[in-house]
Parts: C-alpha cells; sequence; structure tokens
C-alpha cells in the first residue's frame, strides 16, 4: 500500500477488515442484458443524430422561413416563427448533444466502484530536507545576507513599487465639489416643456395638469457626454393644483398661483418621478414606491425615500413665461456622503 | 349762420350711439354664431334630453344640478369630452363605488353619450369632444410620439402601453383597447387620478403623434412572444426563477439519479 493512488475495491479489502465496509456493488441492466446495452446505444445514437438533424434544421430555417411570418400560439401569443423554429432547432441541437452524452456516462461507460483513500499531506522527510538546503546554499551563494547595500535598496525599490497603484486612483475623480449642490436653474431660467422646448404661460397650465419640463438653456449646456449630468439634475415637473388644496411649500412664495415645480429625481435611489397622481397630488416613484404630498412640501408619505422632494421657487417673468426664481435650495437627487 | 345744413342735428349723436350699439351687437352675434358653428351643433332637445339622463342615471353621485356630492365630483366646466370618455369607455355609470372605475361594456347609446355631453357642456366651458381632424394621425411623426410618449405616458402606462400598478389600488388602464378620441379626451381632461394635458403644454399635433405610436404599439405583435404582460423584470424574474431554475433543478436530479 506504498502506493497511495487510487486502488480498486478489492486490493483495498486486503487488510483485515475494511474500515468503511461498502455495500455489495449491483451492476446496471446494461452490463448484465447485452440487450439493454444495445437499446441504451441506440438511445444515445438517436439523440445525437437528432441533434444532427436539428442543426441541419437551423440552417434550412434560416434560409426558407421568413422574417416577417407571425403565428399565433394561444396563451403564448403571436410571435414570429423564423424566431421560433431557429430557438427551438438551436436549443434541441446542443441540449441534444448534452442529454447524449448524460446518457451515454450513465447507461454504457465503465461502471467500478474505485475507493480512493488518503494519504498523508506532507512530503517525505528526505525531500524536505533537500528542499531546505537547496534554499540556505542559494542564500548563502546570492550574498544577500552579506550584501547590505544589494538588500536594502532592493526593500527600498519594493516598498515603493505600489505606488503607482495609488497615484492612478486620481482618474476615478476629479472629486464633485460642489456639482452636487447645483444645477443649472438660476434667476430668471426659463421653463420649457421637455422634448418639444416650448416656453409655458401660468394660464396654459390648468388644474390637474402635469408637465415635463427642463430650463430653456440646457441645449447650451456643452458636458463630456452630451448634456446628459446637467439634463439629469435639472429635469423637473410642474403640476397646478388649486391655491386652497396647497398645505405647505417648502419656501414662501414659491408657487405661482398654484403651480408648484419639483425636482423630477427621487430623493431615494435617484429614479425620474412622473407618476403623478392629481386627485391626492401624490408622487409616486416607481422603483420602491415612495411616495411624496406635492401639495404638502413634496414631504414622503410612504416608502423608502428620506428626504422631500426638492421644490424649485418659480415666478414669471417680464414677458409673463415662467421662470425660476432661483437654483434648488437643496441638492437634488439621492443622499451622498459629503451631504450628511 | 349761413349753412343750418351743416350743423348736426341735435339727435345726430344719439342717432350715432344707436348705430354703433347695433352694429357691435350684430356683429358680436355674427361672431359668436360662427364660433359656434365650428363647434359639433347641439339642440336645446338634446341637452333637455341629457339633462333628464343625467337626472336619472348620474345625479345620486355628482348632484341634481352637477355640483358634486360626497360621493363624486362636481362636473360644472369639465366639459363634453370629459363625458364622453367616461361614459363611452363604460367607467361611468359606475357599478359600485371603489377605488377606480375599471373599463366596462357602455351601458348608453352613442346618442345618449352625445345628450349627455352636451348637458354637461352646457352647464360651463370645458374641452370639447375632439374632431375628426383632431384624432388624424396622417401627418404625425412616430419617432416624435414615441419620445413624447416615453417623457409623458410611459412612467405610467409602461412603455409598451400596457398600463401598471399606482398607489392604494389604483392603476393606470393598458392603452391596448383605446380609441385616438379616448386617448385624446383622456390627455385633455385627465380622467380620475390622471392628470391633463392640455394643448396649451402638448399641442394637438404632438397628442397625435402620441396617437400614433400607441396605434405602432397595439398592432405589433411580440417577435418574442410571450411578453409577460410586458412588465419587465418582475414578471420575467418570477418566470426565469420558477421555470428555468426548475428546469435546471430537474436536470441536476436525473444526472444524479443512480441507474439500475
Amino acid at each position: 500500500m506504498s502506493d497511495n493512488h487510487g486502488t480498486d475495491l478489492e486490493v483495498a479489502e486486503h487488510g483485515d477488515a475494511p474500515l468503511f465496509p461498502l455495500p455489495a456493488h449491483r451492476h446496471r441492466s446494461t452490463d448484465t442484458d447485452p440487450k439493454a446495452a444495445r437499446r441504451a446505444e441506440r438511445q444515445v445514437a438517436a439523440m445525437f443524430g437528432l441533434s444532427a438533424l436539428c442543426t441541419i434544421g437551423f440552417v434550412v430555417a434560416y434560409v426558407a422561413i421568413p422574417t416577417d411570418t407571425f403565428i399565433s400560439l394561444g396563451p403564448i401569443g403571436v410571435l414570429q416563427l423564423s424566431n421560433l423554429v431557429l430557438g427551438l432547432t438551436f436549443g434541441a441541437a446542443i441540449l441534444l448533444i448534452g442529454l447524449g452524452a448524460i446518457q451515454w456516462a450513465k447507461k454504457l461507460m465503465a461502471d467500478e466502484e474505485i475507493v480512493d483513500e488518503r494519504h498523508p499531506l506532507g512530503s517525505p522527510k528526505e525531500d524536505q530536507d533537500a528542499a531546505l538546503e537547496a534554499f540556505q546554499t542559494g542564500l548563502a551563494e546570492s550574498g544577500f545576507v552579506e550584501r547590505k547595500l544589494v538588500r536594502r535598496t532592493l526593500i527600498g525599490a519594493l516598498l515603493l513599487f505600489p505606488i503607482p497603484l495609488v497615484v492612478v486612483l486620481k482618474d476615478m475623480g476629479p472629486l464633485p465639489e460642489q456639482a452636487l449642490n447645483h444645477t443649472i436653474w438660476r434667476k430668471g431660467s426659463r421653463i420649457v416643456v421637455d422634448v418639444t422646448g416650448q416656453p409655458l404661460r401660468p394660464e396654459d397650465l390648468a388644474i390637474g395638469t402635469l408637465v415635463s419640463a427642463s430650463p430653456a438653456d440646457l441645449a447650451a449646456v456643452q458636458e463630456a457626454e452630451g448634456n446628459l449630468d446637467a439634463r439629469a439634475k435639472a429635469s423637473i415637473i410642474l403640476v397646478r393644483m388649486r391655491p386652497s388644496d396647497i398645505k405647505s411649500q417648502q419656501g414662501q412664495g414659491w408657487d405661482y398661483e398654484g403651480i408648484l415645480a419639483f425636482s423630477k429625481i427621487c430623493t431615494h435611489a435617484g429614479c425620474p418621478i412622473a407618476l403623478y397622481q392629481q386627485r391626492q397630488h401624490a408622487l409616486l416613484c416607481p422603483c420602491h414606491q415612495s411616495t411624496f404630498d406635492l401639495s404638502d412640501g413634496g414631504k414622503v408619505v410612504f416608502g423608502p425615500a428620506a428626504r422631500p422632494m426638492p421644490q424649485l421657487p418659480i415666478t414669471i417673468d417680464a414677458n409673463g413665461f415662467l421662470v425660476a426664481q432661483s437654483d434648488f435650495q437643496q441638492p437634488v437627487g439621492p443622499s451622498f456622503w459629503e451631504r450628511g | 349762420m349761413t349753412s343750418t345744413s351743416v350743423r348736426r342735428h341735435r339727435a345726430t349723436g344719439l342717432v350715432v350711439l344707436l348705430v354703433a350699439l347695433v352694429a357691435t351687437g350684430v356683429g358680436y352675434a355674427a361672431v359668436t354664431d360662427t364660433a359656434q358653428a365650428a363647434a359639433p351643433q347641439v339642440s336645446e332637445t338634446q341637452v333637455q334630453q341629457g339633462r333628464q339622463l343625467f337626472l336619472e342615471g348620474c345625479a345620486t353621485c355628482h348632484g341634481l344640478a352637477a355640483q358634486g356630492t360626497g360621493s363624486g365630483p362636481g362636473l360644472i366646466g369639465v366639459g363634453a369630452a370629459a363625458v364622453d370618455f367616461q361614459v363611452t369607455t363604460g367607467r361611468m355609470p359606475l357599478a359600485a363605488p371603489a377605488v377606480q372605475a375599471p373599463r366596462k361594456t357602455p351601458i348608453y347609446t352613442p346618442e345618449q353619450v352625445s345628450a349627455l355631453a352636451a348637458y354637461v357642456a352646457s352647464l360651463g366651458a370645458g374641452p370639447a369632444i375632439p374632431s375628426a381632424s383632431d384624432v388624424s394621425t396622417t401627418d404625425a411623426n412616430l419617432a416624435e410620439g414615441g419620445e413624447l410618449f416615453r417623457t409623458n405616458c410611459a412612467q405610467c402606462h409602461n412603455f409598451a402601453g400596457k398600463g401598471g400598478a399606482l398607489s392604494d389600488g389604483k392603476y393606470a388602464p393598458s392603452l391596448m383597447n383605446a380609441t385616438p378620441t379616448e386617448m385624446v379626451e383622456a390627455m385633455l381632461t385627465g380622467p380620475q387620478n390622471m392628470p391633463n394635458f392640455p394643448n396649451a403644454t402638448l399641442p394637438i399635433e404632438k397628442k397625435q403623434a402620441i396617437i400614433k405610436y400607441i396605434e405602432h404599439l397595439q398592432g405589433s405583435a411580440d417577435p418574442g412572444g410571450l411578453a409577460l404582460g410586458s412588465y419587465g423584470p418582475v414578471t420575467e424574474g418570477l418566470f426565469i426563477w420558477i421555470a428555468g431554475i426548475g428546469a435546471l433543478l430537474l436536470a441536476a436530479v436525473w444526472i444524479g439519479a443512480k441507474v439500475r
């Protein structure tokens, strides 16, 4: 038993008694019955053959079925025939190879039970001694101990080596500085309808109207990637309600005759929200169901958001168009580290 | 004092005033006539018929003078479009008090709906029922409609127009059965919890573009089939966790099973 590699059952039983006696091995029907074995062989071959047919079927379907043919499959719905056949043939081709291989292994490949005994993990004593000796020789011959200058400069070089890894962390910056606290809204920024860019007069909004809006000067913003950052931060919604329905606001006179402007970005995880239920004046975030009461200073009435929806103070300019009184008075969007 | 003929008669001022008044009156009447001619013809009998229907079917909740009660909102100034939308989609009359009125088979005939709409429109000015040209999408831009839909509608009605959940059991309905007229009426009047999108903020051409996009959604088959409600990760995740991982488990059991 000096050979520690796998031995078969008979060899393992050479000792007095096996430490862990195994139940008697029962052979499969395919081992004892040649007919069963031939049947299994035919099954495996059939799966491989069918797989080949599916592959050919895929190519034929790819050429033959036009992509504008749709069929109706009852509850699954109407779907593109070409997609269906291509998916089925390709999927079946790979699946049948796998199923055939497993069936082959289960029914036909050698069915022997093998005991693989554990052996001590350490190397033999002589190997350990040889390794230690080789190391000591190497240490002495390299002069690592005697040649202090070499040793110390090497240690110094190795200690300095990680510095570039720290320095390149700078590329993760620059730090946002004040960018998170401000948007491009400022005093007199004209409010325009998102997408169409149409400026708005107060009389354009009826009670219950919702408008997704952005600042007029958004188009002029030039950033690394278009104006995505500025757009994401400056998006607002405008709603109009009866002034008597307004319970509170984030600032005195921030509405204009019942027209309120709020950030469109949820204070929880930053999803854009415009699910406005005009009867309850409730703004519902589709991501985590945070709900804000726009008639009550954007207060959170449900869900995981921790802060009210920031309100943008608005008024009208000399030409009667809706404009911002100033930027947002607090950062928009989700909380961040420095915000506290 | 050679020419008394040039001297103005004492009554001249009065006559001029009268002429001016009559002219203004006639002119105004002419202008208002044209304005009314543009709108669908509404006869007094229709308004009377509508009032009768209203008293029978609607006044319980909306009040005898449509002023609103604790059970239903006032209808003065909601306009014909609101009535047409609510009644032709069967949402009104409400079968039973509920969080939200569902779409169902309408119980009023189109003539009765017109009469009801005419009556409610006569109570106060509001959005009129859109004309055939208002809902025509021939000149509309499909791509622009898609962008407007995603900006203004998709947050509630889902990117595929299949509708979605709101708070407390309310929901944005699916748009798959909505007709162009109903869509314009809904955007104009903001039924139930929907905000409204008046023509001043969303001009009628933009509404037509949105309708064209919704019609595109209604008409497009799903190339992959089994859209699972188009709800995205919720239904798709549930399906793959149950069906996909279930199939993998079965395969693992089969691979590990002892062969006899």
